[in-house]
């Protein structure tokens, strides 16, 4: 069964039928070519597919894209503007925060959703006051950023970058 | 207990670093391709026997299906020496998992469905999955298997001398299958047209793969591109094309010019694309009262598959490590119905390392000295099976600056006697060795484009490694122009034949072509060349090879905590220092070591791919339940290196660097986990219940 659906996409309105099946990342990637959300397991297991969905990060392969119409999705290309990276983009290209670059897309809208929860006073498993504001230390970082899981194994470049980027 | 993360040292950013941070770099799968169809495969549910029955009727009636295929509709393939490339040549089956057709549809939902109503019966044959010392079928590798080294060894008289040695060791040492699980699955989009065939395709080396499937298909190699400019990961899993690739090139023989997609689900991975075999390994030291080695025996049985053969060695780790008058290095297969294993990041080196290393450390505690020095006094002055002299070997000056930058001198020797707070606290430490190896045969295009502007080409694959980066400075620098002056191009058959992606023999073999290729162009063209001029040249064979012992070298340091009542295992700080000749790119080698370390730490402590033998499959097939490390299981973690000239090795005099960072670490982290708690682990993984007593 086929349906209609609009979404915001990178600032760009999309109307697309699909698939009651086809996952938003499936959408994303395979109906409007938008391959910057990586399939990596597409069972939210590994974190690739995270972008930011109304403002919040998502796994876009745990929801269908169906379940989406009128979002807001923002993927690690939208989130450059024109020649200029993101700060956490930029954070990761100076302390070489990845290696083959596949997880990479992920890691950037999931440190830029996270960013957002910090400020906003959520609080972590590793965090002891919940009554303060959080501290991001590295213990914070590295737990807020376990859903994305990288296989090259460039975390403590990743952790390094984050922490510039939120200075 | 975190400590303090190390900037990283200078170098050129990774050329491709803005297209990598913004998710724009092109994968195999995300090449833009007009009117593609899906490939969903079909997989055997048994692990030995044959088809009966395919019934298809039901998936062809689905709307949207284009074809299925099996093997009674399936080309026939040429056969080119690898089993795993004869897909859909026959009934039979070898492994659970194994390809046994396919769904070719509209979209990937449509296939998928379809897949889900094709009806196969089978006829079972009785199966053994089991990977065990008394398993039915154990022989010696053939001696030309990977990685081209004698299985058996044997100098002086081990057994006499290690019933006379002061001190001895005899333990076993077991690792678990493991798999690679790069982060892109492995996919390739197919398309046959009049041109020819395009592959676009996520692999270690696009002319390997052309060659071979050029064979399997039976058509002129000119006809077939092979295309990789991005690959998310590998680890050797990517090293050769599997069997989904052939799949899809006989799908695409079907559909007259429309391109079929095929991604590998994560779970079709974990039996369609290789792993690390498990191994039993014994290893037997005999010293002397200074704990100088008098006796060596290091014996391993690993699995392979009946229907290939895949062999690495695992023992070999002990011939040229340390001295030793007496030796004998044994390496065995145990043949079992199951998907076939394949290189994985230091195949051999790092299960081998891991027993070797661990022995090791339980001497030194026998002879009651620091483990540092046991290896110091145990240093070869010539390389100990070939006699040959070591073309550089720091490994005391990696032990060493380690120890120091470590702060292993503080260290109580005693184990189990550090607690802090419910965790019991210790350190370990752990050699680490991984042979230098050059492919030949690589060719480099240096073209004048203006004004010394210059394209380099070469048909390497850069895997994650930094290989376009590298690359390109060596250009740069061989040329004697900036580095923004050279656009390298890379990855695909339109660019000249290039080694495969392993062996950590990147820099060394296409480096040193780019190298060779740049003086050839100054010498023909001269330092003011015409436009468009070009060179094509490949870089001269190694008269020093043959001549020295070539190998990498490093110390890994760890600290271990292991809790009290839960018996789990964390390590909040690692330092690796590394001697692996000339440093390309301080900014991207630095990467490299950190992630084989990183790997390593997840070795260690979690992977595990647990196989129930009843079925043959593997049962935690998913990044649920196979766990690779997550961001908050890795703490601190220092690299360094020494600064090492090497003539010998290669025109760059690089050693390589993708393999070594993993090697050792297990071993320095169970050294660590051993001295927190008194508890020896000599199985891997380093989980919980293994130190609850």
């Amino acid at each position: 069964m086929d349906s209609e659906i609009t979404l915001r996409v990178d600032g760009r309105r999309e109307t697309l039928s699909v698939d009651t099946r086809t996952t938003l990342l499936d959408a994303l990637r395979e109906r409007l070519g938008v391959t910057s959300p990586k399939k990596g397991c597409d069972h939210g297991q590994c974190g690739a597919c995270t972008v930011l969905l109304d403002g919040r990060r998502a796994t876009s392969c745990l929801t269908f894209a169906v379940a989406n119409e009128h979002s807001e999705v923002v993927t690690a290309e939208g989130l450059a503007e024109k020649d200029e990276p993101h700060p956490v983009q930029q954070a990761l290209l100076d302390n070489d925060g990845f290696q083959c670059g596949y997880c990479t897309p992920g890691q950037v809208c999931s440190a830029v959703g996270m960013l957002d929860e910090v400020k906003s006073g959520w609080p972590s498993y590793v965090t002891d006051d919940l009554e303060e504001p959080v501290e991001l230390d590295e213990d914070e970082i590295r737990e807020r950023m376990s859903g994305n899981l990288c296989r090259c194994g460039a975390y403590a470049n990743i952790v390094t970058a984050i922490r510039e980027a939120a200075e | 207990m975190t400590g303090m993360t190390r900037a990283i040292p200078p170098g050129p950013e990774r050329v491709e670093g803005r297209a990598k941070v913004t998710g724009t770099a092109p994968y195999a799968f995300e090449h833009p391709v007009t009117d593609p169809l899906y490939l969903h495969p079909l997989r055997a549910t048994i692990a030995r026997g044959r088809v009966t029955r395919i019934d298809t009727d039901a998936a062809e009636r689905v709307d949207g299906v284009h074809t299925v295929l099996t093997h009674h509709n399936a080309a026939t393939l040429n056969p080119v020496g690898d089993p795993e490339l004869a897909v859909l040549q026959s009934d039979g089956i070898d492994y659970r998992g194994q390809l046994i057709g396919a769904v070719v549809a509209e979209t990937p939902e449509i296939a998928a469905h379809a897949a889900g109503l094709v009806d196969v019966r089978y006829e079972r044959l009785p199966h053994d999955s089991e990977f065990r010392d008394d398993a039915a079928i154990v022989y010696t590798p053939d001696a030309d298997a990977s990685p081209m080294l004698s299985p058996d060894l044997e100098r002086g008289d081990v057994d006499a001398a290690f019933a006379e040695a002061a001190h001895t060791v005899d333990a076993t040492y077991t690792t678990p299958p493991e798999h690679h699980n790069p982060l892109e699955p492995h996919a390739v989009i197919a398309t046959w047209d009049e041109e020819g065939l395009t592959l676009h395709d996520s692999n270690q080396g696009s002319h390997l793969v052309r060659d071979l499937l050029a064979a399997l298909v039976g058509i002129d190699k000119e006809r077939v591109s092979v295309i990789a400019p991005h690959v998310g990961g590998a680890f050797g899993s990517k090293g050769m094309p599997h069997g989904h690739v052939a799949l899809t090139v006989l799908a695409a023989r079907r559909t007259a010019g429309r391109p079929v997609k095929c991604a590998l689900s994560r779970t079709q991975m974990f039996e369609l694309v290789g792993y690390r075999p498990p191994t039993r390994q014994r290893v037997r030291l005999g010293a002397d009262p200074e704990g100088r080695l008098t006796a060596t025996e290091h014996d391993s049985l690993e699995q392979t598959s009946r229907f290939k053969q895949y062999a690495e060695q695992s023992a070999s780790a002990s011939r040229e490590m340390y001295a030793s008058p007496n030796r004998r290095v044994t390496n065995r297969l145990a043949a079992l119905d199951v998907p076939a294993p394949t290189w994985m990041r230091a195949p051999g080196e790092a299960p081998g390392m891991y027993a070797l290393e661990t022995a090791v450390d339980e001497l030194a505690v026998r002879v009651g000295i620091d483990p540092i020095e046991l290896r110091v006094r145990n240093e070869p002055e010539v390389a100990p099976v070939s006699g040959l002299p070591f073309s550089s070997r720091n490994l005391v000056a990696c032990l060493r600056q380690g120890a120091e930058r470590f702060g292993w001198h503080e260290r109580d020797p005693r184990p189990g006697t550090r607690r802090e707070g419910d965790w019991l606290v210790g350190t370990g430490v752990a050699a680490a060795s991984f042979p230098t190896l050059f492919f030949p045969g690589s060719l480099a295009t240096i073209h004048h484009e203006s004004a010394g502007k210059y394209r380099v080409e070469i048909g390497a694959v850069d895997i994650g490694t930094g290989s376009r980066t590298a690359l390109t400075q060596l250009a740069a620098e061989a040329l004697e122009v900036p580095l923004e002056n050279v656009e390298l191009r890379l990855g695909s058959t339109e660019q000249p034949h290039a080694s495969l992606a392993g062996g950590s023999t990147g820099t060394a073999s296409w480096g040193s072509t780019v190298v060779e290729a740049a003086r050839s162009f100054r010498t023909e063209h001269g330092s003011e060349p015409a436009e468009g001029v070009e060179t094509t040249a490949g870089a001269a064979d190694n008269p020093d090879i043959g001549k020295y012992a070539m190998h990498a070298y490093g110390a890994q340091f760890a600290e271990v905590r292991v809790h009290v009542d839960t018996g789990e295992v964390r390590v909040p700080r690692m330092l690796g220092v590394f001697a692996a000749g000339r440093i390309v790119n301080p900014r991207t080698a630095h990467s490299q070591f950190l992630g084989g370390m990183t790997m390593g730490l997840s070795t260690a402590l979690h992977e595990h791919s647990v196989v129930d033998e009843r079925f043959g499959h593997v049962v935690n097939h998913d990044l649920a339940g196979y766990h690779i490390a997550g961001n908050a299981d890795v703490g601190s973690i220092e690299v360094s290196w020494v600064d090492e000239h090497d003539p010998h090795v290669n025109p760059v005099g690089a050693k390589g660097i993708g393999e070594i960072g993993i090697v050792g670490t297990a071993a320095a982290i169970g050294n660590a986990a051993y001295h927190a708690t008194g508890v020896r682990v000599r199985d891997l993984p380093l989980t919980p219940e293994k130190f609850l007593y």
